[in-house]
């Protein structure tokens, strides 16, 4: 507890009513430090990260800025404390320019209320050259994709000249060329002296920039420690109370004949030329960059977006894909990367959120088989363990882990035979990625096809038989369990296999 | 799993509990409110108000609206007046009123389904239209003496039942049905929930909406018979605004305005609310010009009710409970791992 702690909280506890959310929580962040906090998803991170931002407030306890204790009321008064925090969830206008967003709320304006845009615009401009990021001050945010909107929101969050960084995710959708950027960033405020909380599931990530790992479980401090006294191992077995023995529950399954195949799949400027094949039994990976078209593929073989060209074959049979329900009638599903655009229905019931897909299971004969849609439900629900409070619980309220199960038991409901999932374990919790991990391994032994298209290396590694990797629009490389590496799937996807091969 | 219930049933009484202070109140202030007559009297205004809230109601709840709705029942009103007057045929005149409106919200369905354009901006259009050609068909002049076609707003089944609310509580049980025992009911709310997200779950999102203004145009349709022959007349420059009173009867009775939530009996309810209070205030000879600002005030009250109801004490409880689950969580996890 030497001067050069930052922040400090003590015996912070908060209930919510019927239960306590966090209860006696100690930890502080050095100066000049990077300090993670792992657990998973209720574990109460979230919480106190909201009380140390002034959102709310605590039953009990002290928090100290700089050893002098403070009394946080609202998120105003934390930003004058130099407390900046970076929410998972993004916010922004889209309909207003880079500029205008990255002041919302704070234009400098005189005391006419009139507002300086000529400051504005040379300070939009400095923080983006010095940011290296290449867009102009004028572009909509709309224009933007997800992961610059991201590198926006963190840039803003820190030009504020905070002492104290929170960031709840930061890299939950930005390539991985940002995260280097990002990285560098968090160097650059540690120089400076920042404490800085980072909060993230990708344990890869808190191992690398991590100086002390605090682990959370059930609104306790489980342990705080050096991270180089520590591991991978030792942290997840904290966050889920046991040892996790295989992260990733992959069989050897015997492979059968060809299920879904696909040839020369193409789609105006976006991919072209895209073949490929899943067996019976065999889970195949989709690995790339973000913009590499591996999304656009499955959006297409999902009859989201039109197909300019080539054949997809279900069991052998051709079929024409114009709209979702010729890919659903084939036995195909897919699990959308983007979970709240494509996903949820925010304010109607998880029964209904699940039951969606498969109407007329519950509705035939003229009316609505009530109780056998609740026998369903439920039977999908316990298989898949989500945890919802009741079935008539609004789907928004659910954790983002609970909520992808909630939508993963949806496409169960129709015993798919091609299983397409996009991002499936994207800024959820271990445990739920663990359920996922599973069923797609039970779906595969099951005699179905699994497709998984993701960001995360490891879990494609981990989980898959075979492995394309898109680059640009095209399918750069294939390969087989015996040669997956990061390596040569990084090859492939920034298009240096060609090169060296050259 | 009961604790939602009692919530949800909460949420709906919310809104009946407002009904019900109204009628005590009312009675308090004016016996004669509570008498059969007056109570028929009610329920006989409200019947066309209420047809046309279902349809506002269930293009609500798909994220849908129909401005046009007051314009559509003038055109399709007149125009089945005069096919009354010069055939006799009182099926044909429903099937033109019908057929009409219909025509109309196909229009509307194909300019915002097919084509992307704003619910708001087209029937806004269709609106402007349809009064046009109303006007138009009858140089702006009333179609009087109308004969028997008067019956299907004035006349009683059974002699007490009014015909209007005869129709009203047929509408009622087939727009019930719509939405809670059949698929497209699901998609209206889903589509009205999250357009996108219902289209990935292979709801055919052009057909719902299409749907949605089908089942508008044939309310609207048979309102347009049943207000043209209460007023006993065809009236092009009739029922001018009364897209809003439906509107306001969903609304207030908790349809939200961002789509995905609404029900009949809510609907209905939030019917008989307005139409409780005008009787009132006629009975007690208010001034009709304050009347308007109590009405504004009294929906304003009733959505802000329901609103913070919604957001204050529900949440609490979701919370509470979720948090009991994740709680919870640790012990069937560790199992799925072991």
């Amino acid at each position: 507890m030497g001067s050069d702690v930052k922040l400090r909280v003590q015996g912070i506890e908060k209930s919510f009513p019927g239960v306590k959310a966090l209860d006696k929580v100690n930890f502080a962040v050095r100066k000049g430090t990077v300090h993670a906090l792992c657990g998973e998803n209720g574990a109460g991170k979230s919480t106190l990260m909201k009380i140390i931002n002034g959102i709310y407030k605590p039953d009990a306890g002290e928090i100290y800025v700089d050893e002098n204790p403070v009394k946080i009321k609202d998120p105003i008064m934390a930003r004058s404390l130099g407390i900046a925090m970076i929410a998972q969830e993004l916010n922004f206008v889209p309909e207003m320019s880079v500029e205008e967003n990255l002041f919302l709320g704070r234009l400098p304006a005189d005391g006419m209320g009139r507002v300086n845009w000529r400051e504005v615009r040379q300070k939009t401009e400095e923080l983006l050259k010095n940011e290296g990021l290449p867009y102009k001050p004028t572009e909509k945010l709309k224009m933007l994709t997800t992961s610059d909107i991201q590198m926006l929101e963190i840039m803003k969050a820190i030009s504020n000249d905070a002492s104290i960084v929170v960031m709840d995710e930061p890299t939950s959708s930005i390539t991985q060329k940002e995260v280097e950027l990002l990285f560098k960033k968090i160097d650059i405020l540690k120089a400076k002296g920042c404490a800085i909380v980072y909060i993230s599931h990708k344990m890869d990530e808190v191992f690398r920039i991590a100086d002390d790992i605090t682990v959370f479980r059930d609104g306790t401090v489980v342990k705080s420690m050096r991270a180089e006294e520590t591991n991978i191992d030792e942290v997840i077995a904290l966050m889920v109370g046991r040892k996790m023995e295989n992260v990733y529950p992959k069989e050897d399954l015997e492979i059968g004949e060809p299920l879904l195949e696909v040839k020369d799949l193409k789609s105006g400027q976006l991919f072209e030329d895209v073949t490929f094949h899943v067996n019976r039994g065999e889970i195949v990976g989709f690995a790339g960059l973000v913009g590499a078209g591996r999304t656009e593929t499955m959006r297409c073989l999902f009859g989201l977006d039109p197909i300019d060209g080539g054949t997809v074959k279900v069991s052998g049979k051709e079929i024409n894909i114009k709209k979702v329900s010729d890919a659903t009638g084939a036995g195909m599903v897919m699990l959308s990367e983007d979970r709240r655009r494509y996903g949820i229905i925010p304010m109607r019931s998880v029964k209904e959120n699940a039951s969606l897909s498969a109407l007329e299971k519950f509705f035939y004969g003229g009316r609505h088989h009530k109780q056998e849609e609740v026998d369903v439900v439920k039977k999908y629900f316990d298989k898949m363990s989500v945890k919802t409070p009741t079935l008539e619980t609004p789907i928004k309220s659910l954790s983002g882990g609970n909520q992808q199960k909630v939508l993963l038991a949806k496409w169960m409901m129709r015993d798919p035979d091609v299983l397409i999932l996009d991002e499936p374990t994207r800024g959820i919790d271990v445990g739920a990625k663990f359920e996922i991990y599973k069923l797609m391994t039970e779906t595969a032994k099951a005699g179905k096809a699994v497709v998984m298209v993701s960001s995360e290396l490891p879990e494609l590694i981990g989980m898959c038989d075979r492995i394309y990797v898109m680059c640009e629009g095209h399918i750069a490389g294939e390969l087989k369990r015996d040669e997956f590496s990061q390596e040569a799937i990084m090859m492939y996807a920034t298009g240096t296999h060609n090169i060296i091969q050259d | 799993m009961k604790n939602g219930k009692t919530s949800q049933l909460m949420q709906k009484y919310s809104i009946f509990f407002v009904l019900l202070v109204m009628i005590i109140a009312s009675t308090m202030m004016n016996p004669s409110f509570m008498s059969t007559r007056n109570m028929t009297n009610i329920a006989v205004q409200l019947a066309v108000a209420t047809i046309l809230a279902y349809g506002e109601m269930v293009l609500i709840v798909s994220g849908l609206l129909d401005l046009s709705a007051g314009a559509v029942l003038a055109l399709a009103g007149v125009l089945s007046v005069s096919v009354y007057k010069s055939t006799g045929n009182m099926a044909m005149a429903f099937a033109v009123a019908i057929g009409v409106s219909v025509v109309f919200n196909m229009i509307n369905a194909l300019f915002v389904a097919n084509f992307g354009l704003p619910a708001f901006i087209v029937t806004l259009a269709t609106q402007m239209a349809a009064r046009g050609l109303a006007l138009l068909y009858t140089s702006g002049q009333n179609i009087l003496q109308i004969g028997d076609y008067a019956f299907w707003g004035q006349g009683k089944i059974a002699g007490f039942l009014p015909v209007p609310v005869i129709f009203m509580i047929v509408a009622t049980i087939i727009i019930s049905y719509i939405m809670n025992q059949t698929r497209l009911g699901r998609s209206f709310y889903a589509i009205g929930g999250n357009e996108e997200a219902a289209n990935a779950s292979g709801i055919n999102v052009i057909k719902s909406k299409y749907m949605a203004f089908l089942i508008n145009g044939i309310l609207v349709g048979i309102a347009g018979v049943l207000f043209m022959a209460r007023v006993n007349a065809g009236l092009p420059n009739g029922a001018v605004g009364y897209e809003m009173e439906g509107l306001t009867a969903a609304i207030v009775g908790g349809t939200s305005f961002s789509g995905g939530i609404g029900t009949t009996s809510g609907t209905l309810i939030g019917s008989f609310i307005i139409g409780c209070l005008n009787n009132i205030m006629n009975l007690q000879g208010v001034d009709s010009y304050i009347q308007q600002v109590v009405k504004g005030i009294i929906i304003v009250g009733a959505v802000l009710y329901d609103v913070r109801f919604k957001n204050k004490k529900a949440p609490k409880v979701i919370l509470k409970k979720k948090d009991e689950e994740e709680k919870k969580d640790d012990a069937p996890k560790a199992e799925a791992g072991a």
